[in-house]
């Protein structure tokens, strides 16, 4: 097994046996979704104008929640030092510990959005178009929370902090993707925004590795 | 044997092995009659058609999700206040078992109510307050994953059993309250019209049914609960002997 | 024959002057051990030299070698910390590190060399501390790098066990490799010194 191969299986076993697993995201995804009608009132057909928005929301805010153990956990039992020393480039390290959070996290809210979109009352057309938002769109998330993640390695301060950094960073996804949403729903002007998505995407994969990886190094000493 | 005998694992073990073929007899039983009596013998409702028999499901399973609830309430005193030994095992293995009778709940709520409302889902007071306490319960079967020793877990896990038995009246409350705020559309009732006798019966066996089923699956998993931790001991005894060589 | 040369060293912690203008060799078969008071740059030096931590002046590399990072992917990093994850097996978290580190040695001769060959399928939550520490050892034995960078790697460990650390460490020199130490008592093989916390060279 290479050794990002072996980092890869190894977060991801992590990531299934502590705490509540995978299933924890999709749980807060889920009481997000639960608390809104709450707020604003039972009425289904203004659950479902918004649906899509009130997704995205909680997808966001779920997608955040391991981020802040990611590079944490192997500082404090020291394993972060070893994952420097080895023969792999830090940002393919780094990009693969992302892989991880996002295949145990991100996925796993994608796969429930349809369940989710029921409660909203979204028809099938729009629960589709919100899936592939946001399969396009949580790898982004993720790429984008690495570069919070790594710097709060350094800083050694836990709470909000991770995502007061990082939330003003993912506005562009939110928006974009909500509006490719939105615009597959009415039947027009789908190609544009998601393809600005998946750009944020592309550049986030390459963006967030390269700044999580001189943040790391910056933690370390 | 006495109550007091039950405080030993070995002994419950003991019990268990001996109670849980008899429990699953009457269980498969009282299923068969139950499942005969709602088919068969109750009325067909004059609005709803042969779907209003997903109550006999449904009703129980809303029951239970209350009871279940209860159970692990009083377990959760036991630990906090008798330390009863056994008190926190039961609570861990009715979890998960509250979890899926109310998620059932869920699920033939709103299969009930799709030729009804044309949505799957609508959020009325009753609904809603079930979907809270699946939360609350995926809550709790989180927290016990979460924490490694299994004691310390099982005091966590009563104490947050205990808050929210406090409060979920709250929240019911709460629920019922907000959705008379906002008036939905149609006003349809899952409590379907008065209770007649010839719906009683089967509803009843069926929730003798459940019952003896959520019985006869709290006692295995606890019974699997017990091994569990025996087998985590034995791990903890080997790796420290294991310091002498 | 490998050697690692360090020159005019300097480290800087926090805006205090740590130590500066510091020099060693090393060739192969030798161990320096690094003796002096808390805070007098022990550990920082071990960084340093680890890659983990960025010099104020001077440089560190293999001979022969121009890239500095080379010196991190052959050297072995013993921290205070122990580096493994509770919820994986002990067969696991070895596993991983040869995986990762890039050894040839399979998980059960390294972690028999250091007695904990039945300890592998029980979660590593298990360990004490001693044995924790002989799991790090472990992955010292279970990859092959020459240069052993050690961070008062004796501690937790009881008699048996310092005597298991200088029997592995003996053997690692035997092979051609370079230890560098930091330690408050004997080490329990033959080294140099270098001690840090007076004016250094």
């Amino acid at each position: 097994m290479t050794a990002l191969a072996a980092l890869l299986v190894r977060d991801m076993r992590l990531a299934v046996r502590i705490g509540g697993g995978a299933l924890m995201g999709v749980l807060f995804f889920l009481i997000v979704v639960t608390l809104t009608p709450f707020a604003i009132g039972p009425d289904l057909v203004l659950l479902e104008r918004i649906g899509p928005a009130i997704l995205w929301i909680g997808a966001l805010l779920a997608s955040l929640l391991a981020l802040d153990r990611l590079f944490a956990a192997d500082h404090e039992d020291g394993s972060l030092d070893l994952l420097l020393m080895g023969s792999a480039p830090l940002e393919l390290t780094v990009l693969t510990k992302a892989l991880a959070h996002w295949i145990t996290t991100g996925l796993p809210l994608v796969i429930a959005t349809p369940l989710l979109g029921l409660f909203l009352n979204l028809e099938p057309q729009a629960i589709g178009a919100v899936v592939l938002t946001l399969l396009a769109g949580t790898p982004a998330l993720t790429c984008i929370g690495l570069i919070g993640a790594a710097l709060s390695v350094a800083l050694r301060r836990g709470g909000l902090l991770l995502p007061v950094l990082v939330l003003p960073l993912t506005v562009p996804v939110l928006i974009f993707g909500v509006a490719a949403s939105n615009a597959a729903i009415t039947g027009s002007g789908f190609g544009a925004p998601f393809m600005i998505l998946c750009a944020l995407t592309l550049g986030s994969l390459v963006l967030g590795p390269l700044a999580a990886g001189a943040a790391l190094r910056q933690g370390v000493e | 044997m006495a109550l007091i005998d039950l405080a030993n694992p070995t002994r419950f073990l003991a019990l268990v092995a001996r109670a849980l073929p008899w429990l699953a007899a009457a269980t498969a039983l009282a299923f068969a009659c139950g499942l005969y009596l709602s088919w068969f013998t109750a009325p067909d409702d004059y609005q709803q058609g042969a779907t209003v028999k997903i109550m006999f499901v449904h009703v129980p399973n809303a029951w239970l999700a209350m009871g279940v609830w209860t159970v692990m309430s009083i377990a959760s005193i036991g630990t906090l206040v008798w330390r009863h030994p056994l008190a926190d095992v039961a609570a861990k293995a009715a979890a998960p078992l509250g979890a899926a009778f109310t998620f059932l709940a869920l699920f033939t709520g709103a299969l009930w109510g799709r030729p009804m409302w044309g949505t799957y889902w609508v959020w009325d007071a009753r609904l809603t307050s079930v979907l809270v306490l699946f939360l609350m319960y995926l809550g709790i079967i989180a927290l016990w994953r979460t924490v490694d020793d299994p004691s310390r877990a099982g005091r966590a896990a009563a104490i947050l059993t205990l808050v929210g038995a406090v409060n979920l009246p709250i929240i019911k409350f709460s629920v019922d309250w907000w959705n008379t705020l906002h008036q939905p559309a149609s006003v349809i009732r899952l409590g379907g019209p008065a209770i007649h006798p010839a719906i009683l019966t089967p509803l009843l066996t069926m929730a003798l049914a459940f019952g003896l089923l959520f019985v006869t699956l709290h006692l295995a998993a606890m019974r699997n609960e017990i091994l569990r931790r025996r087998v985590r001991a034995m791990g903890l005894m080997q790796a420290h002997a294991a310091q002498g060589a | 024959m490998l050697r690692l040369s360090a020159t005019g060293l300097g480290c800087v912690r926090g805006f205090r002057n740590v130590f500066n203008d510091l020099n060693l060799q090393l060739s192969s078969g030798d161990a320096l051990a690094l003796t002096g008071p808390n805070g007098a740059g022990k550990s920082s030096l071990l960084r340093l030299l680890a890659g983990l931590l960025r010099p104020s002046a001077g440089r560190v590399a293999f001979e022969g070698d121009t890239d500095e990072g080379a010196v991190a992917e052959r050297a072995h990093y013993l921290g205070h910390l122990d580096a493994f994850k509770t919820a994986l097996t002990v067969g696991e978290n070895i596993e991983f590190w040869i995986h990762y580190l890039g050894g040839e040695h399979d998980a059960a001769p390294a972690l028999a060399a250091v007695g904990l060959e039945s300890l592998e399928h029980l979660p590593a939550a298990y360990l004490s501390a001693g044995q924790r520490r002989r799991l790090s050892l472990a992955r010292l034995i279970a990859v092959s790098r020459p240069l052993w960078l050690l961070d008062e790697p004796a501690s937790a460990l009881d008699s048996a066990g310092q005597e298991m650390l200088a029997g592995l460490m003996r053997t690692h020199l035997a092979r051609g490799g370079m230890i560098v130490a930091a330690t408050h008592g004997p080490l329990g093989i033959e080294c140099k010194e270098l001690q840090l916390g007076r004016s250094n060279q």
